[in-house]
């Protein structure tokens, strides 16, 4: 029940289906406090489902989410900031017409005045610096000024990640934040990541193993919505089932 | 969407002299639109013009943070023009309430329908909100039809008369006295227009841009988007309710028809007309309609067929409206 249980998150038997199609069966998996840990598995294995259960796009059919000691399951989206969970999506999600700055100082609002209709905006000017403080983190300095949707596909996956870090989340939850990117993109934001990963607990949904095993300290491999294994990078790599079905889809 | 273009920040500077004043304007936009609306009755071609730009510009404009701002299409905002109207009167006429507490008493009323409609319908998207609203509006229409006894019925609610109206320096006859009575109608449009934008200006007013941009990513941030609509629903109703007290007031009379979906339809043509999301768009779109609808109906009897025509060219090739066109051609 206290926060110095060695899992910040856990999933209790997550079932989801999708009409009759079962996108999760069962699935059990604990994620240890303060590690990065990659959930991996080959296209349509559900990562994105088991992503979306845990960080409250919607409930699971069946089972719990357990986040520090307290029952999540059914725990309505917009309250996930406030218990210290974020998260950026697989597909870019963003504030288009608005300004890289004013993407990231809304997300920093969220946390402090939801309904203030008095304040002129223009007195938020702590706000506006932390969300500045933000870009920086994440290498988009010199884009503040610009519209999200006028920024490089990179740049806005580094955009959202600025977003997600907003309320100092202690679970950040990231879905293949790699997506479409080019390899020196790529680059950038595995190094992000390592950096973020040092302050807190971090989730990788990734489809790409090479990537991952470098940097997790723990790994969960999701296989036709079933957990397949669980382990260490080495234990995963010497996992002769878990190379069957990465082989068997000719990628790794 | 289109976004707010009257902002200051997205009125890009193009170096011309206009976009400066362009720019200067919306820095100033609440005393601009003051401004404007008390030169206005000298500039109206005809007097009784005046008082309607006042009453139906603030009408859009209530309606404006919902569809302009919120990004939401209501079909139903003639039931809080015609719950401020018919409340106000009810209250002058059978309670005897005077006007000022009974505009106050109109406003609250509106923002109560809004609160209860808002519920029920909030939780619908898109087309389907703005049936449900259209639904629950035409509800509001018969349970007030069928409260003869106090709304009059399908005669509409007679005798809210306000008489002369003492200042203690001076008196306005509002029989008697046009000017007067726009005067004392623009200084409670006047508090609306500073309310209103500073609610669009507040933290709050970038909630309903996220909103409108990303109903998902702003959940995601930490935002109870269903609650905020409501809000923003009972805001906008609690503005339209003035519009309809006022309203009111000015004629004595209230018609039913105030809660016909045809009103609700004149929000949302002065709204797309003068520019959605814009701050000067609901005055300029209830300007642009009423003085069209006037000289159509001089000319031809076909009045409607021709006004839906200008509408559908609007809505086809100028969707911004005549503000937004403007602020978009002298940002280029
Ligand atoms: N909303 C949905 N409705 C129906 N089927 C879905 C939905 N979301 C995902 N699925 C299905 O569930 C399976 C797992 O999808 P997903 O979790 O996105 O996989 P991954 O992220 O591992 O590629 C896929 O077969 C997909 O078609
Ligand atoms: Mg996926």
């Amino acid at each position: 029940m206290t926060p110095t249980t060695t899992d910040i998150i856990r999933a209790e038997g997550v079932t989801k289906r999708f009409g009759k199609f079962t996108a999760l069966n069962n699935v059990s998996a604990s994620f240890p406090r303060g590690q990065l840990t990659a959930v991996i598995g080959p296209n349509g294995a559900g990562k994105s489902t088991f992503f979306n259960v845990i960080s409250g796009a919607f409930p699971p059919t069946a089972g719990r989410v357990i986040f520090d000691g307290h029952d999540i399951t059914g725990t309505p989206q917009y309250a996930f900031a406030r218990l210290g969970i974020a998260k950026s999506f697989q597909i870019t999600n963003v504030f288009p017409e608005l300004t890289a700055l004013e993407n990231v100082r809304i997300a920093i609002q969220a946390m402090h005045r939801r309904f203030d209709i008095w304040t002129p905006r223009s007195r938020l000017t702590e706000m506006r610096e932390q969300a500045a403080d933000l870009l920086d983190l994440v290498g988009l300095r010199q884009h503040r000024t610009r519209h999200a949707e006028n920024l490089a596909h990179g740049e806005q996956r580094a955009l959202e990640i600025a977003m997600a870090l907003a309320c100092d989340p202690r679970l950040l939850l990231l879905d293949e934040p790699t997506a479409g990117m080019s390899p020196e993109e790529t680059l950038v934001m595995m190094d992000l990541i390592t950096r973020l990963a040092d302050e807190r607990t971090v989730i990788l949904v990734e489809h790409k193993m090479k990537l991952v095993m470098g940097i997790s300290n723990h790994l969960i491999v999701l296989h036709h919505g079933e957990l397949l294994a669980e382990g260490t990078p080495d234990d995963i790599r010497d996992n002769d089932e878990v190379r069957r079905v990465y082989l068997g889809q000719g990628s790794h | 969407m289109n976004k707010p273009m009257d902002n200051v920040a997205e009125v890009q500077i193009s170096g011309r002299r206009l976009a400066g004043l362009v720019r200067l304007i919306a820095e100033h936009r609440v005393a601009a639109v003051i401004i404007f609306l008390m030169v206005f009755p000298f500039l109206a071609p005809y007097k009784a013009l005046a008082i309607d730009v006042l009453i139906y510009g603030l009408f859009a404009l209530g309606f404006n943070m919902v569809f302009g701002y919120l990004g939401v299409l209501s079909f139903g905002h003639a039931a809080f023009f015609g719950a401020g109207a018919y409340a106000t009167g009810i209250a002058m006429v059978h309670f005897g309430v005077p006007w000022m507490p009974a505009i106050f008493v109109g406003v609250l009323m509106s923002g109560l329908t809004a609160a209860i409609m808002g519920a029920m319908a909030i939780r619908t998207r898109g087309i389907y909100f703005a049936m449900v609203t259209l639904a629950l509006a035409q509800c509001v229409y018969y349970i007030i039809y069928h409260m003869e006894e106090y709304s009059g019925g399908e005669d509409g609610l007679t005798g809210v008369s306000v008489r002369t109206v003492d200042f203690g320096i001076a008196t306005v006859d509002m029989m008697q006295d046009p000017m007067g009575k726009y005067y004392i109608m623009l200084a409670f449009t006047a508090v609306a227009i500073f309310l209103f934008s500073r609610i669009l200006n507040s933290p709050f007013g970038a909630v309903l841009e996220a909103i409108r941009e990303n109903e998902n990513r702003a959940r995601a941030c930490g935002y109870n988007v269903l609650l905020t609509k409501w809000v923003t629903f009972v805001l906008s109703g609690l503005f339209c309710g003035l519009a309809g007290a006022l309203s009111a007031i000015h004629l004595s009379v209230v018609p039913i028809e105030y809660l016909h979906y045809h009103q609700s339809g004149l929000a949302v043509m002065m709204a797309l007309l003068g520019g959605m999301g814009t701050f000067f768009g609901p005055f300029i779109g209830a300007m642009a309609f009423l003085m069209l609808e006037d000289a159509i109906t001089l000319m031809t009897t076909h009045w409607q067929l021709f006004l839906g025509a200008i509408f559908m060219i609007f809505v086809l090739f100028f969707p911004r409206g005549i503000w937004g066109s403007f602020l978009h051609w002298i940002s280029r």
